[in-house]
This record gives C-alpha cells, sequence and structure tokens, in this order.
C-alpha cells in the first residue's frame, strides 16, 4: 500500500500501482486467498503509523483473515488497527528498534495476533535483517542476523514469521528455499515464505522442500500470472493440504 | 437485540460486519444496561486470558452476563470468548466465567507448531442447531495457543484435529462457545452466523 493504492516494486525498488485496495482484496477473497497481508509500506520510513481509514474499508467487506503492517510502533497503534477489524498486526522495523515492542504485544493481545515480518538480504556475511526497506533510500542492514533474529523474536512471544527474502523478491525466479528451510530448523511457530513466487511448482517446493506454513506472493497474483483456484488445484493434486 | 460485548478485545467490527452480512443486526456495546436487554449475546475476542476477564470485571459485565444466560438468552463466544466462558486457562491466573466446566491448556506436542493458525476442519460430535449441516471439507479459521479440555464430554459439539483431536466447538444449555472465528471463515463462517440469527 502507498497513498491508498496497491502497488509492487522488484526486490523493494521501483514501485507501480496495481489497483484499488477494495477490489483486489475482493477479488482474491473471492478466488480463494486464504489470508491477505497489506503493507504500509511508506509507514515506518515517514515515520507514521498505518492509515486506520482503509483497514476499516478493508474489514467492511473481508469475511476472510487479514494482516496489517506499516510503523505500528506501541501496543496502541496495535489495538486502534485491530478494533477496526485486522486479525492480526505484522511488526517489522518498530521490532527492530524495540524489540521489547513484540514483548507488550503478545503480552496484550496474544502471540496468534502478532506477526513479526523479516526482510533478509543475502550477503557475503550471511542473511541480514534489513530495516526500512519500503524506502530505497533508507533502507540498511538493520545490525542482526536473520535466524538469530527470528529466534529472538520466538522468544519474545512472536506467535507467527513471515520471512522475506529480499534477493528473491518480485523477479519470479523462485523462493530461497535454502533460506526458508534453515529458517524452518529455528522456528516452532508457524513460517510464511515470502518472495520470488513464480510459476506453480515454486509454490508446491516451498512447502515440500522447505517446510513452510504458509506461502505469501503478491507479483504474480497482480499480474495475473497465476491465478488462485488454478494454484490451488495444483497444490492438492501435488498432495499438499489446501482450502477449497 | 443482539449485543456485541465490547470489553476492549479486537474484532469487534468484523463480528457486526458478518452479522449484518448474514441479514442481521447488533449493538456494540459493554453497558450493563444494554446487556439486560439483549435478546442475544456475543463475546467476541482477541487477547490474552487475564486482560479480557480483567475488563470483563472492570465494567461489572460477568454477573449481568451470567443472570441473562440462566434467563435463556443464548451466548455465543468467539475465540478468547470461547476460552473466557470456561472455568479457567493455563494461560492466565484469574477464573473465567464459568459458565461451561472446562479448563484451557496449552497445545504442548514440541513437534506442534504453536500457534494453531489457519484453515481448519470441524469433526461435529454432537447434535446443534449452530452446526447443523456441515461438510467435512467445510474450513474455518483458527488462531489460538489454547484448546477446551472439558470436563464434562457431553458439552463437546465438536472437535478438529491438530495433531489429535481437540474441542472447537462447545456448548452448555444455551451457551455455546466456538474456538475458530466465524466472522473471518467467509462462506461457511456466514452460515454459521445465519445460524446463530434463528436459534
Amino acid at each position: 500500500m502507498r497513498g491508498g493504492r496497491v502497488v509492487k516494486g522488484v526486490r523493494f525498488r521501483e514501485h507501480v500501482v496495481v489497483g484499488d485496495i477494495i477490489e483486489l482484496a475482493t477479488r482474491y477473497r473471492d478466488e480463494g486467498a486464504d489470508e491477505l497481508v497489506f503493507y504500509d509500506i511508506a509507514a515506518s520510513p515517514e515515520g507514521r503509523s498505518v492509515d486506520r481509514a482503509w483497514v476499516r474499508r478493508v474489514a467492511a467487506v473481508l469475511d476472510i483473515p487479514f494482516c496489517v503492517a506499516g510503523g505500528i510502533r506501541s501496543v496502541a497503534d496495535a489495538e486502534e488497527v485491530l478494533a477496526a477489524g485486522a486479525e492480526k498486526v505484522s511488526v517489522n522495523s518498530p521490532a527492530l528498534a524495540d524489540p521489547a515492542l513484540v514483548d507488550r504485544l503478545a503480552a496484550r493481545f496474544g502471540s496468534q495476533c502478532v506477526v513479526v515480518g523479516i526482510d533478509s538480504e543475502t550477503t557475503p556475511a550471511g542473511w541480514r535483517v534489513h530495516a526500512l526497506t519500503g524506502d530505497p533510500g533508507r533502507a540498511h542492514d538493520a545490525g542482526r542476523a536473520t535466524l538469530e533474529w527470528m529466534r529472538e523474536v520466538q522468544q519474545r512471544g512472536a506467535g507467527e514469521i513471515v520471512l522475506n527474502c529480499m534477493a528473491s523478491d518480485g523477479v519470479r525466479r523462485g523462493y530461497d528455499l535454502a533460506q526458508l528451510a534453515a529458517a524452518r530448523a529455528v522456528c516452532t511457530v508457524p513460517l510464511v515464505a515470502s518472495g520470488g513466487a513464480g510459476t506453480v511448482e515454486h509454490f508446491a517446493a516451498v512447502f515440500t522442500d522447505a517446510g513452510a506454513d504458509a506461502a505469501l506472493a503478491a507479483s504474480v497474483f497482480h499480474s495475473g500470472a497465476i491465478a488462485i483456484p488454478a494454484l490451488k488445484a495444483a497444490l492438492a493434486r501435488a498432495g499438499i493440504e489446501v482450502r477449497r | 437485540m443482539i449485543v456485541i460485548v465490547d470489553y476492549e478485545a479486537g474484532n469487534i467490527a468484523s463480528v457486526l460486519n458478518m452479522i449484518r452480512k448474514a441479514g442481521g443486526d447488533a449493538i456494540v456495546s459493554g453497558r450493563a444496561d444494554d446487556i439486560k436487554r439483549a435478546s442475544k449475546l456475543i463475546l467476541p475476542g482477541v487477547g490474552s486470558f487475564d486482560h479480557g476477564i480483567t475488563h470483563l470485571q472492570a465494567k461489572s459485565l460477568p454477573s449481568v452476563m451470567r443472570e441473562r444466560v440462566v434467563a435463556g438468552v443464548p451466548l455465543l463466544g468467539i475465540c478468547l470468548g470461547m476460552q473466557l466462558l470456561a472455568l479457567r486457562s493455563e494461560e492466565g491466573v484469574q477464573p473465567g466465567l464459568g459458565l461451561i466446566r472446562a479448563n484451557f491448556k496449552r497445545f504442548g506436542r514440541p513437534d506442534l507448531r504453536v500457534p494453531h493458525m489457519g484453515w481448519n476442519t470441524l469433526n461435529v460430535t454432537r447434535k446443534h442447531p449452530l452446526l447443523d449441516n456441515i461438510g467435512e471439507e467445510d474450513r474455518y479459521y483458527f488462531a489460538h495457543s489454547y484448546y477446551a479440555l472439558c470436563e464434562d464430554p457431553a458439552d463437546v459439539l465438536a472437535t478438529t484435529d491438530y495433531g489429535g483431536p481437540f474441542v472447537s466447538a462447545y456448548a452448555q444449555a444455551n451457551v455455546v462457545g466456538v474456538q475458530f472465528h466465524p466472522e473471518k471463515s467467509h462462506r461457511f463462517g456466514l452460515r454459521l452466523m445465519k445460524r446463530f440469527l434463528e436459534m
């Protein structure tokens, strides 16, 4: 989300508008999406919190779970977003700036409400967490190794982790299976794979080879390259349990 | 008049939206006066057990809710709302409303991902108007770390499999609790809400 529209970038840059929030949300719901995630990508870089007005608009039409991310820095921010109708909140940059935020959110809302998003870059020094990735000019290494941060946020009460592998984001060459499998090994909460889906086979592999609990994708759905009903049918044929 | 009990525990807008979709209407209120006049009550909820029960108490709602239940008013507890109907939960130290003789335990198997999050099916074990005609493949949305152990097995309405069966719906007389979120369970959730309106 940016400026009230849905946008998508490639490797977190050059975002283009792909459509209207409500139109896309209802379309994906009708096609069988199990859950939607909304990232207000400019919120943290702009030092503000996610706009409640569109959360309420989305909640008014969506009867499937959705998660909201974007500059949620306090229990009060999360309270408003949840009261507006979101099922979960996801924190990323704010948790890096204030790791105890995860503890406070889990104590107040329960772990099942608290998702930690991790933007992980592949570097010569290994997988590293990046912050403020919604703004290419300000994105930076947050000073943490990805798997270590993943362990820490679980101890603090995160109930779900969305691991977005930045090197594969938006380029549709497949999820980063090696990184996701390594993440799976240190993850006792549900792990959502993000970044790189391009074909039906990519989705199947992230479940069978990397052990992810869910797969998140944007580009292939926004562009129409993969339709959700066909994807689910193919996954079911591959023996993966899906909601039909 | 349906009253969605507002005790600052999130998720209320979605419950109201789903009731309206199902063709009903409701008011959202945390006032004892409104609850006294309710013909049906919904106790929604997202959050931790003690936070929920403390907020109900702060608004002096447990006693008025119990009065309404004794008077025969249907009460539906959803997720945390279901848990608050019980005696106790491992998650907190405060007692629950005690309307259903059950205690909540944390999922403990080390190989199980906790919380249990996602869409799962119901195995209906006892006939109940709310869960009439549910298909084996119908899926409902779950997001929870604790599950019910009923003192009286006759209270169990449905179980769900997550590393073994757990109680996903229970009822005692006019009090019903569901562990999943009908308000987030698309067409099957809508059907359940319609049934609740007809109850």
